[in-house]
């Protein structure tokens, strides 16, 4: 019998799952389909901005600026190793503008504003202010939904350029500055080896592709969680689990596309 | 409408991300030395073209000078078809050697192009006829080994 019920188990939770993917997908395009009313009324996407991306602008900066400068110590202590200390800016910025900056600040972003927008939804949701607005035939989707994905998708490429930006900076400080490799060689490798097209717009377009997963995940977790205060922290910690192993799990297919060696 | 803070803060924000983007393309990328508006095409048949990878660097006299745009093989000849892009403001006479150097011991494979002494210069879309491949350690080392051996006898 318990075999029984632990294949029913099972399956219930399989049927479960795809229902929720059918679900998220029309939520999803819902959201685009309703976006109209976020560009026509910019300011509440402009809100939202501010929210999400601007709020999240100080972890993103300092976060950028250790994972600079660790890069900058730990390859510095692997280059030292084959005389090539000069090609320290090259690998602290590689590893930056392709992987790092849009990976991170996508997590980041996951865990600051992410989790934000998913514990604000549900709470509309339990305290029946969505409903409240479908019953003034205002449409909740274009009114709540959609400013808060586009504030998303337009801040994270922002966010991880100047997460770059900051741990580029931060490896000169620790390369340069404190440990003395040479300067025009640490910059020259760097614009050596970093290509416009291959790599700053790739990672742009990574980036991109972050913020869509982030906000669409965030949004949906709030939106379909249960009404009940239980449901709104089940909602957020399955937001900021399930938001991680998407960027993650995308970081690796982009990766596959783009740089595979030419 | 009126403004606000908020639309300050979030202006501000905007144009930091735009400043970390123009900071990334021209300081920590290549976009400032990027001219390909005014570049014309020249091509090069090599028998092996070892480890050269499309957007390897054109050298003369270790200035660069261009680009490599494509790599195909000439299904006829089985040669490497070398596409390259040149700065126009260098031209070439039309004998110039194309030759697939390294940069150090284990470094990138470049095209290095050594003038010859021809009046006519190489126009956009012609072909270097004069090429030397890439050098392969491993067909150095078996010619080094088949030599020893023969004369070992």
């Amino acid at each position: 019998m318990a075999i029984v019920s632990s294949l029913r188990g099972i399956g219930s939770r399989v049927i479960n799952a795809v229902w929720r993917i059918g679900y998220a997908s029309r939520f999803f395009m819902m959201t685009l389909f309703y976006s109209g009313l976020s560009f026509r009324r910019f300011r509440l996407t402009v809100r939202e901005i501010f929210f999400s991306g601007v709020m999240s602008l100080i972890i993103i900066l300092v976060a950028g600026m250790f994972v600079g400068m660790v890069l900058g110590l730990q390859g510095y202590e692997t280059l030292k190793r084959y005389g090539s200390e000069s090609a320290l800016g090259s690998l602290v910025a590689l590893s930056l503008v392709r992987e790092l900056g849009p990976v991170l600040a996508a997590l980041l972003f996951a865990s600051r504003a992410g989790s934000a927008m998913t514990a604000e939804i549900g709470l509309m949701k339990a305290t029946e202010q969505i409903s409240a607005m479908e019953m003034m035939a205002v449409n909740p989707i274009a009114r709540v939904v959609a400013p808060r994905f586009w504030a998303g998708v337009l801040s994270m490429p922002l966010l991880a350029a100047m997460f770059s930006a900051m741990g580029v900076f931060g490896g000169y400080v620790v390369g340069v500055v404190l440990i003395g490799v040479d300067e025009g060689s640490f910059w020259s490798q760097m614009q050596g080896a970093v290509d416009f097209k291959h790599d700053v717009l790739n990672g742009v377009i990574k980036s991109f592709v972050f913020g869509v997963a982030v906000t669409v995940i965030s949004l949906f977790e709030g939106y379909d969680a249960p009404p009940t205060a239980e449901g709104v922290s089940g909602a957020t910690t399955r937001t900021v689990v399930e938001s991680s192993l998407a960027v993650l799990m995308l970081d690796f297919m982009l990766t596959a596309f783009m740089f595979r060696g030419d | 409408m009126e403004r606000t803070t908020l639309d300050l803060w979030v202006g501000m924000f905007v144009v930091a991300g735009i400043g970390a983007l123009v900071v990334l393309a021209f300081k920590v990328g290549n976009l400032s030395t990027y001219n390909v508006s005014d570049a014309y095409q020249l091509q090069a048949n090599f028998s092996n073209i070892g480890g050269l990878k499309s957007q390897a660097s054109i050298k003369s006299a270790g200035v660069l000078v261009g680009r490599v745009t494509g790599i195909t093989l000439d299904n006829k000849q089985y040669e490497a078809k070398v596409a390259m892009s040149i700065d126009s403001r260098y031209q070439f006479p039309k004998d110039t050697i194309a030759k697939i150097l390294t940069s150090g011991l284990l470094g990138e494979q470049y095209i290095g192009l050594d003038p010859g002494g021809d009046t006519e210069m190489l126009k956009g879309g012609e072909v270097i006829k004069q090429t030397q491949s890439a050098v392969i350690l491993e067909d150095m080392i078996g010619k080094f080994v088949y030599s020893k051996a023969e004369s070992g006898k």
